[in-house]
């Protein structure tokens, strides 16, 4: 409770806080606040910014701010559910090799290793590239499989330390099995490491879900700030003086991105003992 | 000497397995793509491009999965890549070889830039955490860091390019400026590199100082640093001879994760600038199907990720000698 209380007096929490509830807001509401169907064409195309389109429309005659947002339900979702996904992973490869050492321990960090090591993106686009079925299921499958491993590494090394303490080494003593001690001792434990690393990798999701939209390799037709984004460059929308285009969904995918980074060190402050303040 | 075998066998196995991903994934696709892009050009790949995507992509049934793997194998050592079709007939090696030292110019001197400008603000926000001046840049280093590159960059060529003219909009070089190394060709080359180079710049900078300043705050409660200030030490000397030495070693150990989130960033950022690196080809060649010179490509920029890596673990073991002696 305590802790939860100290999280509520740090400014950067609270204010990761407010952005990811704006965006949450939006999303539920989207049906209440765009003025438009995301994707009726029934508008001018290429219209500036005016009183009726408030950020103007796109090359086909839709209106831009509907888009962005009704874009929020599927950037917002597939951030947060890659980012579970992603942690997910995480847990299971990090604290099995944590945990049970040894051939396991080997095995396991020399895989996690290995994947630290490939460059996510260009991986993402090559799996992507070869799949022919584009969507969004897709695209949450390749970000998870890539960007575990960051987290894996820092959920052993904390696995490592807890299952040295004795209260660890007291459950294993009287015969707990595995799982239980994994599950009821460990996990508990380390919950807010494992909150920290959750946001990270909703940060992480969120951005390379904009890049590989961004590069055509979404489904094109599904309403996203990063699918926003790739018409906006295939419609040329620099050359022709839309900016309001492309700032604003990326502005979106920025903002939400900075709630999780605040979050996540907000949390990472608090609960590190030497990062907290004096 | 334990340590640096370790290195190598670490590079030579993760070597491998990029070479066996590249292998395995477009034969583990449902629809093999090469089967699908010979139905889609059809008529339009004479014989020869043909049968080098039949090799490339396992459709030749006459061999099973080891001999083709072995082939394969033998082709990348050889340094064979085949023959690119988006660029058809040019090998893929030569599309690579023009390719390379662009994105090894600007990405290679950008992330030293990055890197140095990062750590030092680390270093200074981390020695006055109570500041406001500290309270300040962290945040808005982690916005900087939540943006994505691409749009970064599409928003200064939109006003530093399209409004102010004050620099290209695209490309890598001025095309009125004669081949070959002369002045003239030199500074074209840095003027068209500046935006993408800020761009780099100022969404990678984040990154290293925070893993800095955590470092940093980290060491700062150490009891030498303590007994230092007990000493009467200056100030500057403790915050750079004592903790900052110290707090640096853990920034060289998460250079791989960050360098392979610069390079990402840093292909969006060619794309967007049309400057005619790795990136830039990569997205041509996703779009035109080219899978062989798509799979060089990854290959390339695996291998080039784990050299910059072992490089880094090398100057590690150079600058803690715990490393060196196996001492904890």
């Amino acid at each position: 409770m305590d802790q939860i209380m100290s999280f509520f007096k740090i400014k950067k929490s609270v204010a990761g806080m407010i952005i990811l509830l704006f965006f949450i807001l939006v999303a539920i509401l989207a049906p209440y606040i765009a003025p438009y169907s995301p994707t009726s064409m029934e508008f001018m195309p290429l219209e500036h910014p005016n009183s009726q389109h408030l950020l103007g429309t796109t090359a086909t005659g839709q209106d831009i701010f509907s888009r962005v947002i009704w874009g929020t339900r599927l950037s917002l979702s597939v951030g947060i559910i890659t980012g579970l996904i992603t942690i997910a992973l995480s847990i299971m490869m990090g604290i099995t090799a944590g945990y049970f050492g040894g051939i396991t321990d080997g095995i396991l960090s020399m895989i996690t290793n290995i994947f630290l090591v490939i460059p996510g993106l260009p991986l993402m686009i090559i799996i992507a590239a070869y799949i022919t079925v584009k969507g969004v299921m897709t695209i949450i499958i390749v970000i998870s499989i890539t960007g575990w491993a960051w987290g894996a590494r820092v959920l052993r090394s904390q696995a490592m330390t807890l299952k040295s303490r004795d209260f660890i080494k007291a459950s294993v003593i009287v015969g707990e099995k595995s799982s239980h001690v994994i599950f009821s001792d460990i996990l508990p434990n380390m919950l807010s490491l494992i909150v920290a690393e959750f946001f990270g990798s909703a940060l992480y999701a969120v951005l390379s879900e904009a890049g590989l939209e961004f590069l055509g390799l979404g489904d094109a037709n599904a309403v996203t700030w990063g699918t926003i984004l790739y018409w906006a460059q295939n419609n040329q929308a620099i050359l022709l003086g839309q900016w309001q285009w492309i700032a604003v969904p990326g502005l979106c995918i920025a903002l939400l991105g900075t709630s999780f980074a605040l979050l996540n060190f907000a949390v990472d402050e608090l609960t590190n003992p030497k990062l907290r303040r004096r | 000497m334990k340590y640096v075998l370790k290195r190598i066998t670490f590079f030579i196995v993760t070597a491998w397995v990029a070479l066996t991903i590249n292998f395995i994934l477009p034969r583990m696709m449902p629809g093999n793509p090469a089967q699908a892009m010979i139905a889609k050009f059809h008529g339009r790949l004479n014989p020869q491009a043909i049968h080098a995507l039949k090799i490339a992509f396992g459709i030749d049934v006459q061999k099973n999965l080891l001999l083709q793997y072995i082939d394969y194998i033998k082709r990348i050592l050889t340094g064979d890549f085949g023959i690119s079709l988006s660029f058809f007939p040019s090998p893929v090696n030569q599309i690579l070889s023009y390719a390379i030292p662009w994105t090894l110019g600007l990405v290679g001197v950008s992330t030293v830039i990055a890197f140095s400008i990062g750590t030092l603000l680390g270093i200074r926000t981390a020695w006055r955490r109570e500041s406001t001046s500290s309270g300040i840049i962290i945040p808005i280093f982690l916005f900087l860091n939540s943006m994505p590159y691409f749009w970064f960059a599409l928003l200064i060529s939109y006003l530093f390019a399209f409004k102010l003219k004050w620099f290209p909009l695209v490309g890598a070089y001025s095309l009125n400026i004669p081949k070959g190394f002369n002045l003239a060709r030199i500074a074209s080359i840095l003027y068209h590199a500046i935006l993408p180079a800020c761009t780099i710049i100022i969404t990678a900078t984040g990154g290293w100082l925070l893993t800095m300043r955590n470092n940093m705050i980290s060491v700062l409660s150490d009891d030498y640093v303590a007994f230092a200030q007990a000493k009467g030490l200056p100030d500057k000397v403790i915050e750079y001879k004592y903790a900052a030495r110290n707090a640096i070693l853990p920034s060289f150990t998460g250079f791989a994760m960050a360098l392979g989130f610069v390079i990402s960033g840093a292909l969006l950022t060619e794309i967007v600038f049309s400057y005619p690196g790795i990136g830039y080809i990569l997205y041509q060649s996703v779009l035109n199907l080219d899978y062989p010179l798509m799979q060089a490509i990854f290959l390339f920029i695996m291998i080039a990720v784990l050299t910059a890596n072992f490089i880094a673990d090398l100057f590690y073991a150079l600058l803690d000698p715990r490393v060196r002696t196996g001492a904890e």
